[in-house]
């Protein structure tokens, strides 16, 4: 049986029929991604002033992921006027550039994750908070796994800077050093921080706070559809030419609709760039 | 470009459905404008970038400069990428009533101080320092 309107236009809608579907579902996505957005806003309004977390993440790598994505767009309008244009070989080569583009974003994206996952606050009993990595830079270490290794002191580089304490807390632990932050080190020699001394200890996880709940939660959700995205762009790339022979206008159209999700993936992440980055 | 489309399509590549199906010659002339657009939406980023670093005096005006660049990158995209510059009405209605509630939603957290029974609102505390005695060791 032949799937009605792949090629033909709807007389009543005047489209075929992936190209109104595509556009429900994106409808859908806009109030799914919207739905958190406004969680960020009631968050972040409702968060004690100057608490929220403010340049704990990577900006120039957060930049260069943005320009991979919007490169990534542009390819992708390209490929499909390619194909627009009878050339499948010109298409093969953009979409290449995309599916690269696209890996490229994941990529980058879990160097960050990882850089989180490794990135630790430690709240003192006394007070004091200090941002920095543990010696052998450990995966989501917390300190029930300090109690169950029976360690009884954590090697620890304080970041020179805290993003919240408005004190020079970081010195606290380097008094000495003073000359040294002059220079502007961004990580301060490692200290031995006993385990009894802390009170909370955790990575730049989503426990660790409010902000990183919502920046996982967006970041995720995002980077999923980055995946999916990129492996409809990739079946159709490199599993369907049998279709592009027998019915090329078919085949065209759902590229196009690819395409149209893979615009909306990087809607997205042109406000969540800002809004996390850089707000 | 919209009276280009519809039952009446005069070109091969348009006489089939989809609200923007163009000849070759036009998709042609589209490719400059995708590069165009291309080049506007890096400048938009490094703008984006570059706002950061100046330091505007207060919160509210890096908030709204840094979300009106973003909103016009994203039109940008919507339109051209996505062409809803020439879109079918079947698809702009569909937006129009995902727009209101979107609009509708982002304003929940306005509303919902309003149905907040009266004494027990959320005060944030108010940010205090640990004091600098609790320094050195």
């Amino acid at each position: 049986m032949d799937i009605p309107y792949t090629t033909q236009a709807r007389p009543d809608t005047g489209l075929f029929n992936a190209k109104l579907g595509i556009w429900l579902f994106l409808a859908s996505e806009v109030m799914l991604f919207g739905a958190l957005f406004s969680s960020y806003i009631l968050l972040r309004v409702g968060a004690d002033p100057g608490t929220w977390p403010h340049g704990l993440l990577n900006i120039p790598i957060g930049t260069f992921n943005t320009t991979v994505l919007i490169t990534s767009s542009v390819t992708v309008v390209l490929a499909w006027s390619a194909l627009k244009m009878g050339d499948f070989a010109k298409y093969r080569k953009i979409q290449a550039v995309t599916i690269l583009c696209a890996l490229g974003f994941v990529g980058i994206k879990s160097f960050e994750y990882k850089d989180k996952f490794t990135h630790y606050e430690i709240w003192m009993k006394d007070g004091r908070r200090v941002t920095g990595h543990i010696e052998g830079n450990p995966w989501f270490y917390t300190l029930n796994k300090a109690a169950a290794q029976k360690v009884e002191a954590i090697t620890f580089a304080p970041d020179a800077h805290h993003y919240a304490e408005k004190w020079e807390g970081h010195k606290a632990f380097h008094t000495e050093l003073k000359a040294e932050e002059a220079a502007g080190a961004h990580h301060l020699p490692p200290v031995k921080i006993p385990v009894a001394d802390i009170k909370r200890l955790s990575a730049f996880v989503p426990a660790h706070s409010t902000y990183f709940g919502i920046y996982f939660t967006l970041t995720a959700l995002h980077a999923l559809h980055v995946i999916g995205g990129a492996a409809v762009i990739f079946y159709l790339w490199a599993l369907n030419k049998k279709l592009w022979l027998s019915d090329p206008e078919r085949y065209t159209n759902r590229v196009e609709v690819s395409g149209l999700f893979w615009h909306f993936v990087d809607l997205v992440w042109i406000f969540l760039f800002p809004v996390l980055y850089l707000l | 470009m919209a009276n280009a489309h519809g039952s009446h399509a005069h070109t091969h590549a348009a006489a089939h459905g989809g609200g923007h199906a163009h000849s070759a010659e036009e998709v042609k002339k589209h490719v400059k404008v995708y590069i165009a657009i291309f080049v506007a939406l890096l400048l938009g980023t490094a703008l984006t970038v570059g706002l950061y670093y100046v330091h505007f005096n207060s919160m509210a005006v890096t908030i709204t400069i840094a979300l009106f660049v973003a909103s016009v990158k994203a039109t940008l995209v919507a339109c051209y990428f996505m062409h809803l510059i020439s879109e079918r009405k079947a698809i702009y209605s569909t937006l129009a009533i995902t727009g209101f509630f979107f609009a509708a939603m982002l304003y929940l957290f306005i509303w919902s101080r309003h149905s907040v029974p009266a004494g027990t609102e959320y005060t944030p505390t108010k940010y205090t320092p640990i004091p600098m005695s609790n320094q050195g060791k």
